[in-house]
């Protein structure tokens, strides 16, 4: 049994210009300790389908959807007290900008306390035990001292650190993580990759991870799902995708890299994406007509 | 024979930073002694990680903050504006490109009034040569004639980038410095704007100072690469020497670092998981 599976998927804003459709009919499904990675550019919905799991988008969005199951339970028919038993406990997410999803008025051995406190019930002993056994978990160095520092004391690879250790620290059978890297420094982010891939495995977590940096996939992923407008263009498994990249997108994506710039100009995607694919162009000059 | 656009000779800056009532005041050496020169129509890239003084570095070249000690020279002139200020002359020669296209414009300008601004304050032209100027440098950098009325929050990422470099143009600099510009961007984005920058270069015979810690966009864009480190230039020399033969332990943790998305690094990858 997968443990998220999502059917037809569809989330519209109303905005002053009608509804605007940020996800179209989007299928996923990810298996227990396996690492799902989303990709698409900024706008392509990737983010948006993430929250629409967790329950998070603002009163203005629609969420319709065939089936979205969370390990068998439907997250559809759930009422947000019951939602929220859910959401932080078994999934849970991690943001883009460090800094800005701490709350900068409470000391981060708090902000861990506070998840413990409320999805398992620890007394104020246990809490403290369990919040420094994930502090050394996520690689911070003097966790006694450090649950008592405010989130401007810590630098943005400690505090990305913190948000992991709130993420897991109810044993979560789900994480995901969207853009967890995007604000952090190369060499910060190899290690915040390297603690999310050793975490999904030590703990047999699922991952989604969600990024437009296709070395992040390449680095961390085992299925992927390419994302354009709100449509889903591809899923294959990692290998296949850098392989052999089925629509033009993701083509033209992997083409944009730098690393594979031929000559002087990059192509871009607007470059690729607006030819026909070459089965299109088949059919039409065999006389087929457009269906 | 190539004409040195900038050099900077042994570049240092520290900052104080005041004591409250239970600590002494400190000094932080951000920059320790930096040498370099980037010849005319070349780009220089600056590497290295967030508090390494890349950006300090490049605020004492754009002529923002004065260097504590060492020389630089633009255009083969000595430049001290800790001595003797900023002339407009020196202004127009060297621009700047902020990482954030969303922070460097203002809400409230149009996009006519931000190209024509820098034209305003640094030369005597009338009102209807600045806008025949802006909507020149429009068409040059992608955007159309129609945006000149637009404002800022009506451009996508990708294209208010395009706007703070097409500003950053206006007064024909002969150096460019881009503060991470692409790393705010999109991939797709991404790769445009960095075909506009080799464009314009091209064109303009442009110099660039370019700043950035993600290696592939360097290794697309620079002729010449300086890692820096806690401050200092730790590895300084032509593209292809750095890349080819890092010679200090940092710069080789930075390649380490780096994500690879070509196929055999996956196969390798997965290989290594199964077996674990």
């Amino acid at each position: 049994m997968p443990l998220l599976e999502i059917k037809n998927l569809t989330v519209s804003f109303d905005t002053a210009a009608g509804p605007f459709m940020a996800v179209q009919g989007i299928d996923l499904s990810v298996e227990p300790r396996e690492v799902l990675a989303i990709v698409g550019e900024s706008g392509s919905g990737k983010s948006v389908a993430m929250l629409a799991v967790m329950g998070l988008l603002p009163n203005t969005a629609t969420v319709r959807a065939d089936r979205m199951a969370f390990d068998g339970i439907d997250l559809l028919k759930l009422g947000p007290s019951e939602r929220r038993k859910i959401v932080g406990k078994d999934i849970s997410m991690i943001f883009q900008e460090p800094v800005a999803s701490l709350n900068p008025c409470f000391t981060v051995g708090f902000q861990i306390e506070e998840v413990l406190r409320f999805h398992m019930g620890m007394d104020r002993a246990q809490r403290r035990a369990r919040a420094i056994e994930l502090m050394q978990l996520v690689g911070i160095a003097d966790p006694q001292e450090r649950l008592g520092s405010f989130p401007h004391q810590m630098s943005g690879g400690q505090c990305q650190r913190v948000m992991i250790a709130i993420a897991i620290a109810c044993n979560p059978k789900l994480l995901i993580a969207d853009e967890p890297t995007t604000a952090l420094d190369v060499t910060i982010q190899k290690q915040i990759l390297d603690l999310l891939v050793g975490l999904q495995a030590k703990y047999g977590m699922g991952l989604i991870m969600i990024t437009h940096n296709m070395g992040v996939v390449a680095e961390t992923a085992d299925r992927v799902i390419v994302q354009y407008k709100g449509r889903k263009m591809e899923e294959a498994d990692v290998l296949s995708l850098f392989e052999s990249p089925k629509s033009n997108y993701t083509r033209a994506l992997l083409s944009a890299l730098p690393e594979n710039a031929v000559g002087d100009r990059l192509p871009t995607v607007s470059d690729m994406l607006f030819e026909p694919a070459p089965s299109v162009v088949a059919a039409r000059s065999a006389g087929g007509t457009a269906s | 024979m190539s004409v040195t656009v900038v050099e900077g000779k042994n570049i240092a800056r520290d900052y104080h930073v005041g004591g409250g009532l239970f600590r002494p005041s400190r000094t932080v050496h951000a920059v320790k002694g930096v040498s370099f020169s980037v010849d005319k129509g070349k780009t220089l890239a600056i590497v290295g990680e967030s508090g390494c003084g890349k950006s300090t570095l490049a605020r004492i070249i754009t002529l923002i903050d004065p260097a504590t000690s060492g020389e630089l020279f633009i255009d083969g002139k000595k430049v001290d504006i800790a001595r003797d200020g900023l002339s407009k002359e020196m202004r127009r020669k060297v621009q700047i490109v902020f990482q954030n296209p969303y922070g460097s414009l203002n809400p409230r300008q149009k996009i006519g009034d931000v190209l024509g601004e820098p034209l305003l304050i640094n030369t005597d032209s009338t009102a209807d040569e600045r806008r025949d100027l802006a909507m020149k440098m429009l068409k040059k950098v992608g955007l159309g004639p129609e945006h000149y009325n637009r404002y800022p929050h009506m451009f996508s990422g990708g294209q208010r980038q395009r706007i703070a470099i097409a500003r950053a143009l206006m007064l024909n600099p002969s150096l460019l410095v881009l503060d991470e510009p692409v790393s705010a961007l999109d991939l797709s984005v991404q790769a445009q704007v960095l075909n506009l920058l080799a464009d314009l270069q091209d064109e303009f015979q442009l110099t660039y100072v370019f700043i950035s810690h993600d290696l592939s966009v360097v290794r697309y864009i620079a002729d010449d690469v300086m890692v820096m480190y806690f401050g200092e230039a730790v590895e300084y020399g032509s593209r292809d020497e750095v890349f080819a033969d890092p010679k200090h332990s940092y710069t080789r943790t930075l390649f380490a670092a780096t994500p690879r998305a070509d196929v055999a690094s996956i196969k390798a990858r997965l290989a290594k998981k199964k077996a674990a």
